[in-house]
């Protein structure tokens, strides 16, 4: 089989004396959505940190497309090809939706260093910021500043971001989150089709869209990964239903 | 047109207008007043890239300023004198020499400022400015031979092909030419795909970083070319006055930078310019009125900063619109 496109390994991080992750290991294949479910406070944020690169692990490794992106920065790691969203929308709030797309665009070209053309002028910039905006479908609010933009169109302005960058695998962090009933169908949709791009790390509260999404799901309980397999194997693992889905076994 | 752009033609053409006329009627005094205008809103437009557009609040642009008059003045002295300046290099009264050699040396002096300050962020940020820029301040008092602390007076302006500089008028031109020219750097650079990587930073690093730009070396590029531009007003202002001192070193130097482009609009292309006529405007109007005008200043900037926060241009042409 293929080496996995997002390989972890043994990865351990304390804060003092929590242990939030707590030698974790798991894969991301092409083609697949994986998604790593767990109560609050299970340290799935911690980890998504980690392998983005915004906290470093104590011990443990990360390999993406074959490469340990241990050591790498935010930025490099993005400009191989690891776009995520963000839990909470995170965007450059003055910016035009679009703009706010363009410079990811840019960011995958590695061209921030260009002192001259006007960007608004640029249509290897426009374009496939364009085309980013209508498949998340919000081609019509191109121009509006993201400050203004309602929390689903946000969440959807990410998602165009993640793909503007020309991911190789995408980690998306609670994606449907304060997403209304027709928003969340609509990104179940849209997430499905999106795997056969490149696969999804997922991070989800919904369990809904999990159960409809996910190829593979992984529980996290205290930083430690109970389980991993398909829905059906999840959901009658006696340890899963009495540590997460709250049902005595 | 929109409204900020009709409020930027009207500022950018009343200074030369009010030149022009003070020149019909002979008072040569307000070609230099317009001339003092010129100047400072050039200093305040290259800390304007550095401020307005990546929101680095150096407090120590005086350095640049500084560095820019201490060009003009030590190799003006040394053409004076003729007296070989560096690895038998003579000194220059070429304003375009003088240009040069600014841009250099406050190009380099950046960036060493700028590699060891952007490693932190905030007020640690604004006091490393500080500091540094205090240091240069001390070492300039401390060199006995440019003139230490009495400074460096320059015998005659310094000159340009074709030019009498020595003419109010022309010298204001050439002073209003390079404003414009900043001016039109900034709004370059501020369309462009580094100017979009500059102002993201600003408004959200994280995200910055995680479409694979790394923050850091876009604001350092900026916070140079944010030095040498304020460098080359510097070597103006020394041109002006025929003195250079350390007091444009100082931090006063700095914090008046600040002010500038607050009163007038922080990131606003046009807020250097409408701050500096309102500076010199108050300095020279309620400075006649009484000794203690920066008083009335302070007041003045208490109130933009709680009422208006956009500066007079945003007063003006309302708040803005980026891409």
């Amino acid at each position: 089989m293929a080496e996995p496109v997002l390989d972890i390994r043994s990865l351990k991080k304390s804060f003092g004396a929590v242990v939030a992750t707590d030698g974790v290991s798991l894969d991301l294949r092409e083609g697949e959505i994986h998604a790593l479910i767990g109560p609050n406070g299970a340290g799935k944020s911690t980890l998504i940190h980690q392998i983005a690169g915004t906290i470093r692990p104590d011990s443990g490794e990360i390999r993406f497309l074959g490469q340990d992106i241990g050591t790498l920065g935010v930025a490099e790691r993005a400009r191989l090809g690891l776009g995520r969203t963000f839990q909470v929308s995170s965007l450059a709030h003055e910016f035009s939706a679009l703009r706010n797309v363009m410079l990811a665009v840019q960011g995958s070209q590695g061209s921030s260093f260009r002192f001259f053309r006007p960007v608004m002028d640029d249509a290897s910039l426009k374009e496939p910021a364009m085309a980013a905006l209508e498949r998340v479908g919000l081609a019509n609010r191109a121009g509006i500043p993201a400050a203004e933009l309602s929390h689903g169109e946000r969440r959807q302005l990410e998602i165009a971001i993640a793909l503007a960058l020309g991911s190789r695998a995408f980690l998306l962090d609670e994606p449907m989150a304060g997403m209304g009933p027709e928003g969340s169908q609509a990104l179940t949709a849209f997430l499905d089709g999106l795997r056969q791009e490149a696969p999804i790390l997922l991070v989800e509260h919904d369990m809904e869209a999990v159960f409809a999404l996910a190829d593979r799901i992984s529980v996290l309980v205290y930083g430690r990964v109970i389980a991993t397999g398909s829905v059906e194997e999840i959901r009658n693992n006696p340890t899963v239903r009495e540590a997460y889905l709250g049902e005595p076994a | 047109m929109t409204r900020e752009r009709t409020v930027n033609l009207v500022l950018l053409l009343l200074v030369p207008a009010a030149a022009l006329a003070a020149q019909a009627i002979g008072e040569t005094f307000y070609v230099t007043l317009a001339t003092r205008i010129a100047i400072l809103a050039l200093a305040a437009t290259g800390l304007n890239i550095a401020l307005g557009l990546g929101g680095l609040v150096s407090f120590g642009h005086a350095a640049f300023f500084g560095i820019g008059g201490y060009a003009a003045g030590i190799l003006a002295t040394h053409a004076f004198n003729q007296e070989p300046l560096l690895f038998g290099l003579p000194g220059s009264k070429q304003m375009l020499v003088i240009w040069l050699t600014s841009l250099v040396a406050s190009g380099l002096v950046a960036a060493v400022i700028g590699a060891i300050s952007l490693r932190t962020s905030g007020v640690y940020f604004i006091m490393i400015t500080l500091a540094f820029a205090q240091m240069i301040y001390y070492f300039a008092i401390s060199w006995p031979a440019y003139g230490g602390e009495d400074g460096l007076s320059l015998y005659v302006r310094n000159s340009f092909p074709g030019l009498n500089t020595l003419d109010p008028m022309t010298f204001f031109l050439i002073c209003y030419g390079l404003l414009v020219l900043g001016l039109l750097v900034f709004a370059t650079l501020r369309a462009s795909r580094f100017g979009t990587a500059l102002q993201a930073s600003r408004q959200n690093p994280t995200r910055v970083a995680a479409v694979g730009i790394t923050p850091y070396r876009i604001r350092l590029v900026a916070f140079i070319l944010s030095g040498m531009v304020t460098a080359i007003a510097g070597a103006l202002y020394a041109d002006l006055n025929r003195f250079v001192s350390p007091s444009m070193l100082s931090w006063h130097m700095s914090g008046e930078l600040i002010v500038l482009i607050i009163l007038g609009g922080t990131g606003r292309l046009f807020g250097p310019l409408a701050g500096a006529i309102l500076y010199i405007l108050f300095e020279f109007v309620l400075g006649g009125l009484t000794e203690s005008w920066q008083l009335f200043l302070g007041l003045i900037l208490l109130g933009v900063v709680l009422f208006a926060r956009g500066g007079l241009i945003g007063l003006l042409a309302g708040k803005e619109r980026h891409g």
